[in-house]
């Protein structure tokens, strides 16, 4: 973990309300689903914004995020060249190497993100990866994943292209050895309950409102069989049969 | 040229990282060596182990945040086994923030820490964010007088008393506290506040209500310290909102004797380190040798 400042090497919109920053970055290496907290601004917004690394190469490193707030709309308008604080590599990411075999991977929305470089690792590793991408309305990334090789599995709420509904609709869960999911908790909450039921292990990656980022505050905490688990620590991926679903 | 005593314990320079914003120090001592630092303040202990609050924990407003943790901590046996080692070890002053929702928890949970190499307690009779009593230690002086002489009865340690700024009146509060036993101040905590999620048509936190703190407390905080100071002889450690070494200056020049930095910790996890050196400058630069020189003018 290191704290830092680098700049902007390039700034993307890729759909209406997402974007994609690249900026230099040649810290420690990230693993697939750690994040970082991010910050370009004074004191007028308190908090820096965790957001799950995209993409990575040698020297820079590249964050696919929706705008939702002020922090986000903030991000979005840093041009090339503007200076911005990085903090990270921060929690504990999917855990590839306690998986084999067929491995789904299923992304809502911008939980989609950091699935990018964990199909890539699980496919270097020998695994059969399928990712299964939900989306609402406007698709993205999906060249992405196709350049990967991976067996790919698309839904949208609206009907723009692959399934019409809900990606939880396409994924049987008894088709794989294990699951990791990130995007909304109505969607992960529903795939931990199907994987529970088939006894197949299930990893979810947690979103919360974040104070420091580093384990000190206490302000992220998911509610877990032993007790209250910091998400930017013990998180933000939780083994399914830890985390007390709601 | 930075040392500060208080209560005959020197701080190697004033800055000490608030309690419920550092937790022992392990995590931001892999950005910097947090031994340089004046003190650490522990995240806030009770006697037996808490889980904290559930919902929502944290929420950003204009220049500050709102948090209800709920004192989620390891327990004072648990600090003591697996905390307090190592932040002795660390050689800068190490105080136990000390929670509590009865007297007889305060008193069990400071007979734990007397038989430890602690420097201080801060009784903390403010935190907002727990029901059962919490809050009322910090509103009402009459009760707080009980509770820090109660308390003061059995501490063997330097007891600092940790004042919430929605006390009735915090002048009254202050000497309460003072002619109760207290050696020394710390103000303020978090300002209850109160958040809405109006999508949700419900209160953003569980407990409704929950702690500000941030830049947008800091004016009133720093008048805070400056009424207290003027009126009791013990020392005033001053916290709120506190980011900048022109915001210690302050505090310092209305009579406080170090300063908690909290929140500000969150949006620049090495501000500590850089307040140190930064403050070290602006002495060296304006001819000042001792923080006594420019202590309490205001």
């Amino acid at each position: 973990m290191q704290y830092t400042t680098t700049k902007v090497l390039k700034q993307e919109k890729i759909a209406s309300d997402i974007f994609v920053m690249t900026v230099n970055y040649n810290g420690e290496v990230a693993l697939p689903g750690q994040f970082f907290m991010l910050k370009a601004w004074e004191n007028q917004l308190p908090l820096m914004r965790p957001i799950s690394y995209f993409k990575k190469d040698s020297d820079t490193i590249s964050f696919m995020y929706r705008v939702v707030g002020k922090g986000t709309l903030l991000l979005s308008k840093l041009k090339k060249g503007a200076p911005i604080e990085i903090l990270g590599p921060l929690g504990n990411g999917f855990p590839c190497d306690q998986v084999k075999g067929s491995i789904a991977l299923v992304g809502g929305g911008v939980g989609i993100p950091p699935l990018y470089d964990t199909a890539k690792l699980l496919m270097q590793m020998g695994n059969q990866v399928s990712v299964f991408l939900g989306y609402k309305d406007e698709l993205f990334a999906l060249e992405d994943f196709a350049e990967i090789g991976c067996n790919l599995f698309v839904s949208c709420e609206k009907g723009n292209e692959g399934y019409k509904g809900f990606i939880t609709d396409l994924l049987h869960c008894n088709l794989f050895n294990a699951v990791f999911t990130c995007g909304p908790e109505i969607m992960m909450n529903k795939i931990a309950l199907m994987c529970k039921e088939n006894n197949i292990p299930v990893w979810l990656s947690m979103e919360r409102r974040m104070g420091c980022g580093i384990g000190a505050c206490l302000v992220c905490t998911c509610e877990t069989t032993k007790g209250m688990k910091r998400t930017c620590n013990e998180g933000p991926v939780f083994n399914g049969n830890d985390l007390i679903i709601n | 040229m930075l040392e500060t005593t208080i209560n005959g314990i020197k701080f190697k320079n004033p800055i000490i990282a608030a309690s419920g914003t550092f937790g022992f120090g392990r995590e931001f001592n892999h950005l910097y060596d947090v031994s340089m630092l004046g003190g650490i303040s522990s995240k806030g202990l009770t006697l037996h182990k808490r889980e904290g609050n559930k919902g929502i924990r944290i929420y950003e407003t204009a220049s500050g945040i709102m948090n209800s943790v709920g004192l989620q901590n390891p327990g004072i046996k648990g600090f003591i086994k697996e905390e307090l080692p190592w932040m002795k070890s660390l050689g800068n002053v190490v105080i136990a923030n000390l929670g509590g929702s009865t007297i007889e928890d305060y008193i069990e949970g400071i007979k734990l820490l007397n038989k430890t190499d602690i420097d201080f307690i801060e009784l903390n009779i403010s935190c907002p964010n727990v029901k059962a009593g919490g809050m009322a230690l910090g509103i009402k002086s009459k009760i707080a007088f009980e509770a820090v002489k109660a308390t003061k009865e059995v501490c063997q340690k330097p007891m600092i008393v940790k004042l919430s700024p929605n006390a009735e009146d915090i002048i009254e509060m202050a000497l309460a506290c003072e002619a109760a036993g207290a050696d020394s101040l710390s103000l303020v905590n978090t300002f209850k506040g109160m958040a809405i999620d109006i999508k949700r048509r419900k209160p953003v936190f569980d407990n409704i209500y929950a702690g500000l703190s941030g830049a947008a407390i800091k004016p009133i905080a720093l008048r805070m310290a400056h009424e207290v100071c003027k009126n009791v002889r013990i020392p005033v450690i001053g916290i709120g909102g506190i980011y900048t070494v022109e915001d210690i200056i302050e505090f310092i020049m209305v009579g406080a004797s170090a300063v908690q930095i909290g929140t500000a910790n969150f949006s620049e996890p090495l501000i500590c380190k850089k307040i140190i050196e930064d403050l070290e400058k602006y002495f060296f630069q304006e001819g000042i040798n001792n923080i006594e020189e420019i202590r309490g003018i205001i």
